[in-house]
């Protein structure tokens, strides 16, 4: 294991300061706030968290640290509201959850802002079973211990799920890194990780060289889930209880562009999906 | 998928459209989330519920334990990747590590047999990245229940990931110039509670001989 200081000069130490003060609610009172003033039920509609900003170009650096502070009054505001509207309102439903999670659903999303699969497909908790990696990726068996495997192995082992879910998405970054990368040796983090969809990147290039750069991406992205969905398939675990039956494997395509949300289902016929190198797939459909 | 769940994501879908169409057409050019996010995969903690994370708010990796690997170029090189894109890329202002109450990694790490023998393929050698939390908490806490160690093991856990985040020297980096904030929480479900906590460090000037 590397050593995390190498220089031994740097010591960091995390101290908690409880900036989120304890909500005590009585059986019969509001909830009370201590030590801060009480958060009006009247205040303004949510601040979004630095959308005015956006400009599409940089972020402003944050000299004032006054105005990340307001950042996190804003989330501690929200995480209130979700106690006092959703969280009390549900509570049994909650307390069920605290025994165990049983989800149907576990989910491979990218890590973009924009593409929570708990925002699009309105997933609630205690359904999906998460992991969100740049370019919503599955490395195949082969390439060893992974964050994404780990967590395979737990929802299909451990928490048996029902359904695989990739969901891909347009304008995605990490497929425009793949689509763009060259192999000039330069080794960053994202470079490697996103090689895990060079077979991707090879059919797109393939089939589809006539098209612009953009396009291309788009094609990419898709053809990177269908890639993921096969090394679903490296994983002997996996791989058994699809042929019996038992989990179903599908892909899912978010294009925020348009607002539409395709999904497949991999169609898992005898020992292979694959006829003449392409996925077999049931069940699509285009929601728009 | 039938033909109810259908529907629901429809109206989600559009409700969204319907919501806000400039905000949907200004993310579609590209995204300037102030937050990177990492919390666990478990089905009941996402942070867009718990946090209301609107989309191009929040970069979000989610795994077993919301655990951040040591740097290391040959290994979970994902989470690197994620880290890499999202400070020198995207240039958030803040990482937030959200542990969670009733965590099934942080319970498999705390039963993971002294002799370090493993039933798993990957589960196991994954939740050891956060083996130093397991050590403090069984040394600190040692006269506490198993449940009770866990859930300190959770918000330990969540200090090495943020040390861990330090190994980055692009995090480092970052940090010492004041452009990056990282903090760490607890969500606790249990409770209806969220704990928020800041990482001090401290740079000691180097030795020269």
């Amino acid at each position: 294991m590397v050593n995390p200081f190498p220089g031994k000069w740097f010591r960091s130490k995390a101290m908690r300061m409880n900036d989120v003060d304890d909500i005590q609610s009585g059986p019969s009172s509001s909830p009370k706030i201590i030590r801060r003033p009480p958060v009006s039920s009247s205040e303004a509609s949510s601040k979004s968290l630095g959308l005015q900003e956006f400009t599409g170009s940089k972020v402003q650096n944050v000299n004032n640290s006054g105005e990340r502070l307001d950042l996190f009054d804003e989330l501690k505001r929200r995480f209130l509201s979700f106690k006092k509207h959703k969280y009390l309102e549900e509570l049994e439903h909650f307390q069920t959850l605290k025994e165990a999670q049983s989800p149907k659903f576990m989910v491979i999303a990218c890590a973009d802002s924009r593409v929570c699969p708990s925002t699009i497909l309105g997933f609630r908790p205690g359904e999906a079973f998460m992991i969100r990696n740049v370019a919503n990726l599955v490395p195949p068996v082969e390439s060893g211990p992974s964050e994404t495997n780990a967590a395979l192995e737990f929802a299909v082992k451990t928490l048996e799920v029902e359904n695989i879910l990739i969901i891909g998405h347009s304008c995605c970054g990490g497929i425009q890194t793949l689509m763009s990368m060259r192999d000039n040796g330069d080794s960053s983090f994202i470079k490697s990780w996103v090689t895990n969809g060079k077979i991707a990147k090879l059919r797109t290039e393939a089939a589809a060289n006539h098209l612009n750069f953009d396009q291309q991406c788009r094609i990419c992205e898709k053809e990177s889930i269908n890639h993921s969905l096969l090394n679903l398939l490296t994983y002997p675990w996996i791989k058994d209880r699809v042929r019996k039956g038992l989990l179903f494997v599908h892909g899912g395509y978010y294009d925020f562009l348009n607002c539409t949300f395709e999904k497949w289902t991999l169609d898992f016929k005898g020992s292979s999906v694959e006829e003449r190198g392409r996925s077999l797939v049931r069940d699509q459909e285009l929601w728009c | 998928m039938g033909s109810k769940s259908y529907e629901d994501a429809i109206a989600a879908l559009s409700k969204l459209l319907r919501k806000n169409p400039d905000l949907y057409g200004a993310l579609a050019k590209g995204q300037s989330p102030k937050f990177m996010v990492f919390a666990c995969s478990d089905s009941r903690v996402c942070p867009s519920h718990i946090l209301d994370l609107q989309p191009g708010e929040a970069f979000m990796v989610r795994n077993i334990a919301n655990m951040v690997p040591p740097y290391d170029k040959t290994m979970y090189s994902g989470v690197g990747a994620a880290i890499e894109y999202a400070v020198l890329h995207l240039k958030v202002e803040n990482i937030v590590v959200i542990g969670h109450s009733c965590c099934g990694g942080i319970k498999g790490l705390m039963s993971i047999p002294d002799d370090g023998t493993t039933a798993s393929d990957f589960i196991e050698q994954w939740v050891s990245i956060c083996a130093p939390a397991k050590t403090k908490v069984k040394s600190e806490y040692s006269g506490l229940s198993f449940s009770e160690q866990c859930t300190n093991c959770e918000k330990e856990a969540v200090n090495v990931s943020l040390g861990n985040l330090l190994t980055y020297p692009f995090v480092r980096e970052a940090v010492l110039k004041n452009t990056l904030v990282l903090k760490g929480a607890h969500y606790d479900f249990v409770n209806g509670k969220f704990d928020l906590w800041n990482l001090n460090f401290q740079i000691t000037p180097t030795l020269a001989v």
